[in-house]
């Protein structure tokens, strides 16, 4: 895996399936060597801007470029990029060494050559003893790393994945997504991941593009998209967030000064302007009775004991809020009036 | 980096057709060559004679100058190779292809053997001195090239994302369903306005169209006898609704009550596809005919005089219901079994007794098959050919009456192509109202989860009923196939019962003269004939069958739904109107295949394709499509993917497809009647003939061994499947369960 990791460009990439429009207008570049999720609710486009890279659809218009070099009208077999699918669509027929060796074959390796290649690959993904398993007699976790090396081994300039986690119960999942990103710092391939997930996408990113509506909603680093969420969608599809009303009242430098229900906070201003706003509240900022001075009156509607913690949603003047309260000692019954305020740390500005 | 060769592979295809294009122009006869091209007499006489002569050849010598517009295409399509933009490259292709194609379809349309078909062309173009005889091989492979031209070309414009070889298969498949399908059914509809020499004369056509004895409607009123038309649309009406009832009967029968002899019962099942079509109506003959066994019986003890009511509408019928009922009851097992048992468990706890079950919630849900099964039995009935042959005398159906139209003395093709339109109308009303109709009526309550629960039993007095419908006519259907294996034993039926073997000698025998062995009896040559048209054509009906398939399951293209539609309506042309038609399109320049076993292939091929395409939609649909892709993003192409990936994955329906067609070639007959010649006889039609001779004993001597051999093909190909079976996943291997029945779902007569 010595090959040097490609970039990714779209340029004004548009696709309409008939009358419908999946992606309007995309453009986008993916840097060597790091890994980029596409992250999104269902329908947003994400997939189809994966698949149009690996040349399973073609764009309407536009272009697409790999390593600088464009394969916009190039079918997916003549690309340098391979992809694990959400399916793993691994073949039911071959065993893993068959179905690792097989792109190799294609490519026009010899047999001998891509056997050994297809052997170091199931060695670099822990599976070098299963071989000659089927993959029917591969469990889930194995099956999907057999389908990471059979697209690894092909040395791609881009490595797709496609949800590649979803069919793994959640405590596989964490750790598989901790060896996928391991190995592709360890390799420094240059890979394009689509997942519904935030916690995954958190997880694993150099860069999040998180897509709405077909297209792109906000672009970041996973801090900047947690700290300094562009939208209240972002807010609410990063780590979830409530959204409240608030007042700009004074900008000094970096920082501005806000106001809730009365209650005055210092936030990073991130180009704010004075006037009315919108601030994103993390659930775990929310402070239930504090002292009387720095908060206002609300009543808990709903409550739900969840081990380490405990969610409650109050109802204030201001709408409803959800709360995620550590303090599991002291639990509120439903109906109980509530003071609420702020910690410094989990609130922001949203910058609309 | 590894510089992709996208380009070199694209000039490398393109390379290799227009050597092949250019190659075929040179150095093959461009005509048809009369001993047949594959004998390879011609060659002492190429390239000099006029008669083998290849196309350029042709051209310059021979005075066939409109052949230098084949030239010119090809140049064209030369010309694009040094076009270095794709785009501009791909439209001029795609514009040679499609106008080579177009000028030699034209060209062969326009020129027959004596100069212009067309009076037009002969008054704009001026007389021409010579006409050119049938395309030969050099015609048919240019056309091919040129059609691989012109994908190749759409391909380099990005049209199925550039997938030649997607592009190509499409358009051969295209190209073969419009010269073998609608070439031949176009050319019946234009017969039925001609004359013999060809000119156009309406006068058949308004004749025969008005012709009370198609369209009288006398019985309705006290007349003799109702015209054709409407006795066949009576018949299949009522052979319909026998066969559907019967096999309700027999599918509640199966599925909901206690009989012991289910397995017995399903068997019934395989009986359609092994029987030729016309044994039922020969075994009724035995049983009920003028020397029939229970009517010598009656007539001897009750004095009953012998008489001939099996011969016409009432003994067609009980052949038809008998042949059909199996495959009603095949549609309706899935029907039955595909309620819910958790709906009728809901009305049970809903307060609703049997009856009220039954009749409210599992009869309303079976509606849409029920529907089916009928249309099915209409088509079947309307199409069948077989029984009304053996069975109708003078009193025939449409389909009979096309044959005898032809091969009779009345010798009117006009005739016969009109009858064949009326026949035409009939099935295709049925085939599209089962398609409009039940478009998304079907209520099969089969979820794939769970759904646990069983069916609730008949309700008593309707359990009685059923059984009491189904077991006196599976002791008749048994006697029925009885008489087919005994009829062969005895010496002449109803005249002399004594035990012989003389039939089968006579049909079978074997001597060793001189050291080798002679194929001594009659039925040898039909035999090794038949088998050796359903080995040729079995493999190529699989193949384009499947291919067609794969094209319409796993591509996008515009024409898609009409292109399945069509080869789905290809179901509902009855085999004597594909027999007429071919015989109308096949007899005569540009295409000329009459009395070859090509046209018995290609018929076989054509009719039987749509089975290998439903058998693999249904296989082809449970491969999830991110196998192909994933194949694709691995760097193979798609030709590879297929023979790597979704050939082996589909090993099951291939078996089925190359099966069915084996089999249905062995049995068909209503085609292929009109296309046996003498030196390329099927064992069906010979059979036919036998009967026609009264020489019952070696029919039906012949017709058990045919189902014999059917009977051991089948279960060998089926002994195979099962072994693969074990190996395999159960995702995989429940297809192999499934293509059977939906084989044995579609068959026609």
């Amino acid at each position: 895996m010595t090959r040097s990791p490609g970039s990714v460009t779209f340029q004004n990439v548009r696709k309409t399936f008939g009358a419908f429009t999946a992606i309007a207008d995309l453009s986008l570049t993916v840097e060597p060597g790091t890994l980029v999720t596409l992250l999104g609710p269902s329908g947003c486009g994400k997939t189809t801007t994966l698949r149009m890279l690996a040349g399973l659809e073609h764009p309407t218009s536009g272009r697409i470029l790999i390593g600088g070099k464009d394969v916009t009208m190039l079918p997916a077999n003549e690309r340098d990029v391979s992809m694990v699918f959400q399916s793993y669509a691994l073949f039911p027929h071959m065993n893993s060494l068959a179905n690792v060796a097989y792109g190799l074959e294609s490519s026009g390796l010899a047999k001998k050559e891509a056997r050994e290649k297809a052997e170091h690959g199931l060695e670099l993904v822990g599976l070098a003893s299963m071989g000659h398993r089927l993959p029917a007699e591969l469990s889930g976790g194995q099956q999907q790393r057999v389908a990471v090396a059979r697209a690894l081994v092909l040395e791609p300039q881009v490595l797709l994945l496609d949800e590649p986690l979803s069919n793994l119960d959640a405590r596989l999942r964490r750790r598989v997504r901790t060896e996928i990103r391991e190995l592709q710092q360890r390799l420094q391939f240059t890979a394009v991941y689509v997942t519904h997930d935030q916690d995954e996408a958190l997880a694993v990113s150099d860069k999040i593009i998180v897509m709405k509506d077909g297209e792109i909603a906000q672009q970041g680093s996973p801090r900047e998209l947690y700290e300094a969420p562009a939208s209240p969608f972002i807010a609410d599809f990063i780590g979830e967030a409530n959204v409240v009303a608030c007042e700009v009242i004074d900008i000094s430098g970096a920082n501005a000064t806000v106001t809730v229900e009365g209650l005055s906070h210092l936030v990073p201003s991130r180009g704010a302007k004075p006037g009315l706003g919108k601030l994103a509240v993390r659930p775990n900022a929310i402070i239930l009775e504090p002292a009387e001075s720095a908060a206002f009156p609300g009543r808990i509607s709903h409550a739900a004991y969840l081990g380490d913690h405990i969610e409650y949603e109050a109802e204030t003047s201001g709408g409803t809020l959800y709360i995620v309260d550590p303090s599991v000692d002291r639990p509120l019954a439903t109906g109980t009036p509530v003071a609420i305020g702020f910690k410094n740390r989990g609130i922001a500005i949203i910058a609309d | 980096m590894r510089e992709l060769p996208a380009m070199d592979n694209r000039n490398r295809r393109l390379d290799t057709a227009l050597a092949i294009g250019l190659a075929v122009l040179v150095v093959v006869p461009w005509y048809r060559i009369d001993k047949g091209f594959l004998s390879f007499a011609w060659l002492g006489d190429f390239p000099s004679e006029a008669s083998v002569a290849p196309g350029i050849l042709q051209i310059f010598l021979h005075g066939r100058v409109w052949l230098i517009g084949v030239l010119v295409a090809l140049a064209l399509a030369l010309s694009a190779r040094f076009v270095a933009d794709p785009m501009t490259r791909g439209r001029l292709l795609a514009w040679a292809g499609g106008l080579g194609v177009l000028f030699l379809v034209l060209q062969g349309l326009a020129i027959g053997i004596s100069g212009w078909n067309w009076t037009m062309a002969d008054t704009v173009f001026g007389p021409l001195r010579d006409g050119q005889p049938p395309m030969g091989a050099g015609a048919v492979l240019s056309s091919i090239t040129f059609v691989l031209l012109f994908s190749f070309g759409l391909a380099e414009r990005g049209i199925m994302r550039g997938d030649a070889f997607v592009v190509s298969t499409i358009s051969i498949l295209v190209f073969l369903v419009a010269v073998f399908v609608f070439y031949p059914i176009g050319s019946m509809f234009i017969g039925a306005f001609q004359d013999f020499d060809g000119s156009m004369n309406v006068d058949g056509f308004s004749r025969n169209f008005v012709d009370p004895s198609i369209w009288s409607l006398d019985c309705l009123i006290g007349g003799a006898r109702c015209g054709i038309a409407w006795r066949t649309l009576f018949l299949a009406i009522l052979t319909a609704g026998a066969s559907t009832l019967l096999g309700l009967a027999f599918a509640l029968v199966a599925t909901r009550t206690r009989f012991p002899f289910k397995k017995g019962l399903r068997l019934l099942t395989v009986l359609p596809i092994i029987t030729p079509p016309f044994v039922i109506g020969l075994a009724l003959t035995l049983l009920f005919g003028r020397a029939g066994v229970v009517t010598k019986t009656l007539a001897a003890t009750f004095d009953i005089e012998p008489g001939r009511w099996l011969y016409g509408l009432t003994g067609i019928w009980i052949a038809q219901v008998l042949s059909f009922t199996p495959i009603s009851f095949l549609v309706l097992i899935g029907v039955v079994e595909g309620v819910s048992p958790s709906m009728e468990e809901a009305s049970q706890t809903l307060r609703a007794d049997r009856w009220r079950t039954f009749w409210r919630v599992s009869l309303p849900l079976m509606k849409p098959g029920l529907a089916n099964a009928f249309l099915i039995g209409f088509i079947e009935s309307m199409a069948d050919f077989g029984n009304p042959l053996v069975l109708g005398g003078s009193h025939g159906v449409l389909s009979t009456e096309i044959f005898f139209a032809v091969v009779g003395s009345q010798n009117d093709p006009s005739r016969a192509a009109v009858l064949a339109m009326i026949l035409l109308f009939f099935t295709l009303s049925a085939f599209l109202a089962q398609r409009i109709w039940l478009a998304g009526k079907n209520f099969a309550t089969v979820t794939g989860k769970g759904d646990s629960g069983a069916h609730i039993a008949l309700p008593r007095p309707l359990s009685i009923g059923v059984h009491a419908v189904v077991i006196p006519w599976m002791i008749f259907t048994l006697v029925v196939y009885g008489m087919i294996i005994f009829g062969g034993f005895v010496k002449t039926w109803g005249l002399d019962n004594t035990l012989t073997l003389a039939h089968y000698a006579k049909a079978f025998s074997v001597t060793i003269r001189d050291g080798s062995l002679v194929w001594t009896g009659v039925a040898w040559n039909s035999f090794w004939t038949t088998m050796e048209i359903a080995l040729i054509s079995a493999p190529l009906t699989a193949a384009v069958g499947l291919a067609t398939a794969y094209v319409i399951v796993r591509q996008k293209f515009a024409g898609r739904n009409l292109f399945e539609f069509a080869l789905m309506m290809s179901f509902a042309i009855p085999g004597t109107v594909i027999g007429i038609s071919y015989i109308i399109a096949f007899n005569l320049p540009p295409l000329e295949m009459t009395g070859t076993a090509l046209i018995l292939v290609a018929c076989f091929v054509f009719r039987n394709m749509p089975v290998g395409v439903r058998g693999g939609i249904a296989a082809m649909s449970q491969l999830d499509k991110s196998l192909d892709e994933a194949s694709m993003t691995l760097r193979a192409n798609s030709f590879r993917t297929i023979r790597r990936v979704i050939l082996p994955l589909l090993r099951p329906a291939i078996t089925a497809a190359l099966v069915y067609s084996f089999v249905r070639a062995i049995t068909s007959i209503s085609a292929v009647v009109f296309l046996v010649s003498a030196q390329y006889n099927m064992a069906t039609s010979y059979i036919v003939g036998l009967v026609e001779n009264g020489e019952y004993g070696v029919a039906i001597a012949y017709s058990s061994m045919l189902i014999f051999v059917m009977i051991a093909v089948i279960t060998g190909f089926q002994f195979l499947v099962g072994e693969r079976r074990l190996r395999r996943e159960n995702r995989i291997s429940g297809l192999a369960k499934q293509t059977l029945p939906v084989l044995t779902e579609e068959k026609t007569a």
